[in-house]
Parts: structure tokens; C-alpha cells; sequence
């Protein structure tokens, strides 16, 4: 840096137009290093610290070797994979109807769905309770007429409670990018392709889902990387036998004061949520130059 | 379903005539390759389509003209089976499709932007409607060849579509409505997005290519008259979702039945005008005092309450010829001249009432401001209903 500044003229650039340049960026990355960077590396620190503050392997082999935490890691990736799913084949069912069969008042579902948006996750946890959980509305309902037993655990406290309120918050995350995906599409080729001889199935199969590809990977990508982070649809639910690692970070840090195990869950959390979004930016990019062709 | 009813057509040289036209040549009975029965189109109410007749025999271009909005399109769609008709029937070859979906009608379509596959490469594309219907890979890497060598881009199968400049990328949609070997072909302003030369070559290339399949059914979409002069046998002029006027380009050329079928189809110089007396083949009409004799109009003989109403003179500016002698002279005052190459335009004036006169470029105009007497033969000019 200081040869930048002692340098007169670099292929023409004034010396004050450099100097500008480099206060510039200067600014932006004093205040990330502050907001991000230190916790980061406070947290990795953490993660290889021994009892007497000398760096070690230690807390991380048997954090990682640890049954509760393969356990939550094994979780973690099937809730996060089955919501991911299940949002991707709603989402591509709820897109291709607001497109090919369009309804009157589709237009305020769309608003409806940016709405839903907005909303803390959590929320929907709480919403499904008071709907299927233990007093719920639906289970009570159930109860009356099949004389199901009202006090037993309610499948909302386990697996598929977990799935089905992340699949209820998640879906518009996938809706979006593929509502998105459908502007790029040319209602012609549709048109043009059923003209040819092709019926709607194949018209989906080999135009439509080939031109969403890109909205497909970047809708499915963001919704992997919330469902593998998601807490507060954890915590409102209360699913006692579906650890996750964000639930097992919370437990080590705040329950168990293992502030070292607690980092080396949430670095390596926090490696597969770069590499998740890194695979989001990618599919948005290919979105982009799909929407501008 | 129900068959259409054969309808009898009148067969000319250049092809399939009018229905019950006057043709001169005896009408023999043909079932049209399309068939539209009293078609109506509604969008969100508003009528697109009123109550359309068509009947298109094997072999016919027939060419749909208009502005914006009068419905030429829509009868494209209805055909291809994107828009349901409100009313009315619509059969292929005989078989009524009115209810069919568009995949299961079997014809070809071209569209203005093309709309080609962007993930498949230009075989692909054109192999497209073969794989739709099961054919064998042979028979498709066949078929597919002779097609691209048709529209001459043999070259090009392995490319993909954005690497074709726009006149290639029609080249490769129209192959690719081919393929399937439709027995009609519709074409909705296929050359719109392409610039004038490009225009023009790909508009004698569709020509030949008609010339190569002679029983093929071409509907052509297009609001440029030089493209429907020059493709079609018979032209359909519309109008708020109404045939205007129809005919073969010549006719409606040169008698057209209206003011609007006259402005839109060629600039013609309309001219209002007294009518003082009409026979079978000649009429006596009045314009600022000079008694001109013209081509009788077609629907006078009919209607014998048009007498003394006040129709238009329609007279092309190539027809009409400076310091004339003949039996039709007037004067007229000229206002400015305009050399554009081929042509001189002149803008001159008969009392109130503007003209354009066109005369060969490599003659010398009359100079602004002087008076010159301009003349037309007979059957060079006609009148038409002030509609």
C-alpha cells in the first residue's frame, strides 16, 4: 500500500485519485473486520483452544467424534433435505399453475406470497401448533370424531412437525426465483412446442423445467441453506428428539457452557453455509443471464 | 366431431380463387384445407373476432393484412388452437377441430421472435415435433437434414440458437415447422424483426420453398402490403376483428371496395366526387366542375340508390401523367416536388383537395406554383364507398 502511495502516476491515475481509491475501501473493511471478521475468528480461536488457552486438536476431534453430534449433523441434513425437496416440487406446482393456468386473483396470491415473506419463522412454528400440536385445534377435532387419545404426542414434536412448518415457511423462498425463472420463458416456445406435437407433460418436461433449471438451483440452494441454519422453528416446537446443529450449538453454548464445542459445531455450520451460498450466487447468476437473454 | 361440408372453389391459374369467385373458369368441388364457419373470438369480453367465414383450398397462400389489433393474428391462434372460439366451427382438411387441443392439429407454425428452444441446438430444434410424435431416430436424423438443407442451413445443425444471426434463426423456425410435414403452415409476421434486405431475401426464399411444395396451406400474417402483394394468392384485409375486404392482390389493388381497403392497401389519392351517371362498365363523375369518366364500381350495379351519392375517385399517382391529352384532363397546382430516386413525388392541388403524383425520376418536374393539366385513362382510376 505504501508503494501505492509514493507513487506519483500509475498509467495516468493521479496520485490523489489512488489515495481516494484506497480510503475508500479502507472505510468498508474496518467495519466488516469489526462486524464480521473478529467474531469469526474469535469463534475459530475458540474451536482450537485447550483448557489452558494453548492451541489443540482436542476440542474439535471429540466434538466431532461425539454420537450427539453426528447424530444432529445426520438431522440437520435430513430435515434439510426433505423440506428442500418437498419446497421444490410445491414450489414448481404452485409456479407452473400461477403461469399455465392461471386463476382469477393470482395476481393477489403473488402479493400474499411476498407478504409471507416477511414473517419471522417462528410464527409459523406457533401458527402450527395452535393448529396441530398437543391443544390444537385439528388434533382436538380428530380426537372427537376418531376418538384418536388427545394427550398422546402429536407427530408436530417430531420429524415431520419439524418438515411441515419448514416446507409451510419455506416454499415462498423457492416460489420466488421460479416465478422469476417463468418471466425469462417465452410464452411462445410454449405455444410453439405444443403446436409441434408435444403434450402438456412433455411440454413441461423438455421446455419449461429446462428453462427453470437455473431458478430450480438457485431457489433450492437458498432453501437448503435456511433449513440447515433454522432455529426458531427448532426452538417454538420444542422437538426434543430432533437435534440439529443449530439447536446442539444453543445446547453446548447456552446449556452446557462448552463454548469450544460449541465454536467447532458452528465453524463447521458456518464453512457449509458459505459453500451452499456460493452455489446460490452461482444458480442466481445463470438466472440473471437467462432473465436479460 | 363433425365434417365440414366440401365448398366449391374457384380454381385460377395462380391458384385457389375466391369461393364462388368469378374466376372465368369453371368451379369444381373441393374440401378446403381450412375452414373457419361463422368464428367469433371474445378476449375478456371484448369482441377480437367477429363471426369469421374462410375457406382456404389446397395449395392457396392467403394472406392476412392489417393494422395492429384487427384481428389477423387471432385468427392465426384460433387455427393453431391457442384461443377457443366463442361461437363458430373451425376444420382442417374436413375434420373438425374446434375442440382439439393444439398438439393434437398437426400444423406448422413460425412466430415473429422465432421462439426457438435456447437449450436445444438447431437439430434438436428442428427434430423437435418428430421426437413428440415417437418416430424412429433414423427417420428423425433424416428428416432433420433434408429440412435444414431446404432452408439452406445444413451447416448449422450443431449450433445453438443464439449463435445465428436473426435471419438464420427464422430460417431454422420455419424448418422446424416443416419437420412434422404439416399440411398447412401458418406464419404470423415471420419477417418483422428482420431488417429490409433481409426482408426481402427470406420473402423470395418462402416463395420458393411454397413453389417446392406446391399443396402446402400457407396463411401469412403481415401489416406490410409489399410482403402480401408479393406471397399471396388471395388477400384478407381486416378490421376490428372483421374481413374488410378480400381478393387477389391485383384486385384489391386496383379496385379496391372502400376508402379503407384503398389508403391501407397502396397510397392511393382519394378524391371526393359527384356521380352523375353509371352503366354496366363506365361511370360519369364530377370533380370540381371537370367531368371525368372512370371504371364503373363493381357494387353500383347492385344498388341503384348509390347514384348521386357522393363516392371517392381512387386514382394511384402512378397512374396519373403531367400535361395530359387524352379523354380525362383536369388542372391541377402544383405545391412541391420531391426527387426520391426512382420516382418524382409531386404534391400538387385540384381546388381544395391534395394529390401525390408519381412520374419517372429521370424526368424533370413541373416547378412549385405553376398549373399543369394531369390526365388518367379510364381503367386506371375507380370509385369506392366513402368507408
Amino acid at each position: 500500500m505504501n508503494r501505492l502511495l509514493i507513487t506519483p502516476i500509475v498509467r495516468g491515475v493521479p496520485r490523489s485519485s489512488i489515495l481516494n481509491r484506497v480510503l475508500r475501501l479502507a472505510l468498508p473493511v474496518c467495519v466488516l473486520s469489526v462486524l464480521l471478521l473478529y467474531p469469526l475468528a474469535h469463534m475459530a480461536a475458540a474451536a482450537f483452544k485447550g483448557a489452558a488457552g494453548e492451541f489443540s486438536l482436542g476440542p474439535a476431534t471429540r466434538m466431532l467424534g461425539s454420537p450427539l453430534f453426528l447424530r444432529a449433523l445426520l438431522h440437520t441434513f435430513e430435515i434439510a433435505a426433505t423440506a428442500t425437496i418437498l419446497c421444490l416440487l410445491l414450489g414448481l406446482a404452485l409456479a407452473v399453475l400461477f403461469n399455465l393456468a392461471p386463476f382469477r386473483g393470482v395476481q393477489v396470491l403473488g402479493r400474499v406470497v411476498d407478504t409471507y415473506l416477511a414473517f419471522p419463522s417462528f410464527l409459523i412454528a406457533l401458527s402450527l401448533t395452535f393448529l396441530y400440536g398437543n391443544a390444537g385445534l385439528v388434533t382436538a377435532l380428530f380426537a372427537r370424531l376418531f376418538g384418536a387419545d388427545p394427550h398422546a404426542a402429536s407427530f408436530l414434536y417430531g420429524f415431520w412437525g419439524v418438515v411441515l412448518a419448514e416446507v409451510t415457511f419455506y416454499t415462498p423462498f423457492v416460489l420466488r426465483p421460479l416465478l422469476a425463472g417463468f418471466q425469462s420463458l417465452d410464452p411462445a416456445q410454449i405455444e410453439m412446442a405444443s403446436s409441434l406435437g408435444e403434450k402438456p407433460w412433455g411440454v413441461l418436461r423438455r421446455i419449461v423445467l429446462p428453462a427453470l433449471l437455473p431458478a430450480l438451483l438457485a431457489g433450492g440452494s437458498l432453501c437448503l441453506l435456511l433449513t440447515i441454519n433454522e432455529f426458531g422453528i427448532m426452538l417454538v416446537m420444542g422437538a426434543k428428539n430432533v437435534i440439529t446443529l443449530p439447536v446442539l450449538i444453543y445446547s453446548e453454548a447456552v446449556q452446557q457452557f462448552d463454548y469450544s464445542g460449541a465454536s467447532v459445531i458452528a465453524l463447521g455450520n458456518a464453512m457449509l453455509s458459505f459453500g451452499l451460498f456460493a452455489l446460490y450466487r452461482t444458480s442466481l447468476t445463470g438466472l440473471s443471464a437467462g432473465l436479460a437473454r | 366431431m363433425t365434417d365440414a361440408s366440401p365448398v366449391a372453389l374457384t380454381r385460377t391459374a395462380s391458384g385457389a380463387e375466391l369461393i364462388g369467385g368469378a374466376g372465368g373458369a369453371a368451379p369444381v368441388a373441393v374440401t378446403p384445407r381450412i375452414a373457419l364457419e361463422g368464428v367469433s373470438v371474445r378476449y375478456h369480453g371484448a369482441l377480437a373476432l367477429d363471426s369469421i367465414n374462410l375457406a382456404v383450398a389446397p395449395g392457396e397462400v392467403v394472406v392476412l393484412l392489417g393494422p395492429s389489433g384487427s384481428g389477423k393474428s387471432t385468427i392465426l391462434r384460433a387455427i393453431a388452437g391457442f384461443l377457443t372460439p366463442s361461437q363458430g366451427r373451425i376444420s382442417l382438411a374436413g375434420r373438425d377441430v374446434t375442440d382439439l387441443p393444439p398438439h393434437a392439429r398437426g400444423v406448422g407454425m413460425v412466430v415473429q421472435n422465432y421462439a426457438l428452444f435456447p437449450h436445444l441446438r438447431v437439430a434438436e430444434n428442428v427434430g423437435f415435433g418428430l421426437r413428440a410424435r415417437r418416430r424412429p431416430v433414423a427417420d428423425i436424423t433424416e428428416r432433420v437434414a433434408a429440412c435444414l438443407d431446404m432452408v439452406g442451413m445444413g451447416r448449422f445443425a450443431d449450433r445453438l440458437p443464439r449463435e445465428l444471426s436473426g435471419g438464420q434463426q427464422q430460417r431454422v423456425a420455419i424448418a422446424r415447422a416443416l419437420a412434422i410435414d404439416p399440411p398447412v403452415l401458418l406464419l404470423d409476421e415471420p419477417l418483422s424483426a428482420l431488417d429490409a434486405p433481409l426482408r426481402a431475401g427470406l420473402l423470395e426464399e418462402i416463395r420458393a420453398l411454397h413453389a417446392r411444395l406446391p399443396d402446402l396451406v400457407i396463411v401469412y400474417v403481415t401489416h406490410d402490403q409489399n410482403e402480401a402483394i408479393a406471397l399471396g394468392d388471395r388477400i384478407l384485409l381486416m378490421r376490428d376483428g372483421r374481413i374488410a375486404a378480400e381478393g387477389t392482390p391485383r384486385a384489391l389493388h386496383d379496385t379496391p371496395p372502400h376508402r379503407y381497403a384503398a389508403e391501407f392497401f397502396g397510397q392511393a389519392n382519394l378524391l371526393p366526387v359527384q356521380l352523375d351517371a353509371c352503366d354496366a362498365e363506365l361511370a360519369i363523375v364530377t370533380l370540381e366542375g371537370q367531368r371525368l369518366t372512370v371504371r364503373a364500381p363493381a357494387w353500383h350495379a347492385s344498388d341503384d340508390r348509390a347514384l348521386g351519392a357522393r363516392p371517392l375517385l381512387c386514382l394511384r399517382p402512378h397512374a396519373i401523367t403531367l400535361n395530359a391529352t387524352g379523354l380525362n384532363r383536369i388542372e391541377a397546382r402544383i405545391l412541391a416536388t420531391h426527387w426520391m430516386g426512382a420516382v418524382n413525388r409531386i404534391e400538387a392541388a385540384i381546388g381544395p383537395h391534395r394529390l401525390r403524383i408519381d412520374v419517372p425520376g429521370s424526368t424533370t418536374p413541373p416547378a412549385p406554383g405553376s398549373v399543369v393539366t394531369i390526365g388518367f385513362e379510364p381503367d386506371q382510376a375507380c370509385l369506392v364507398a366513402d368507408l
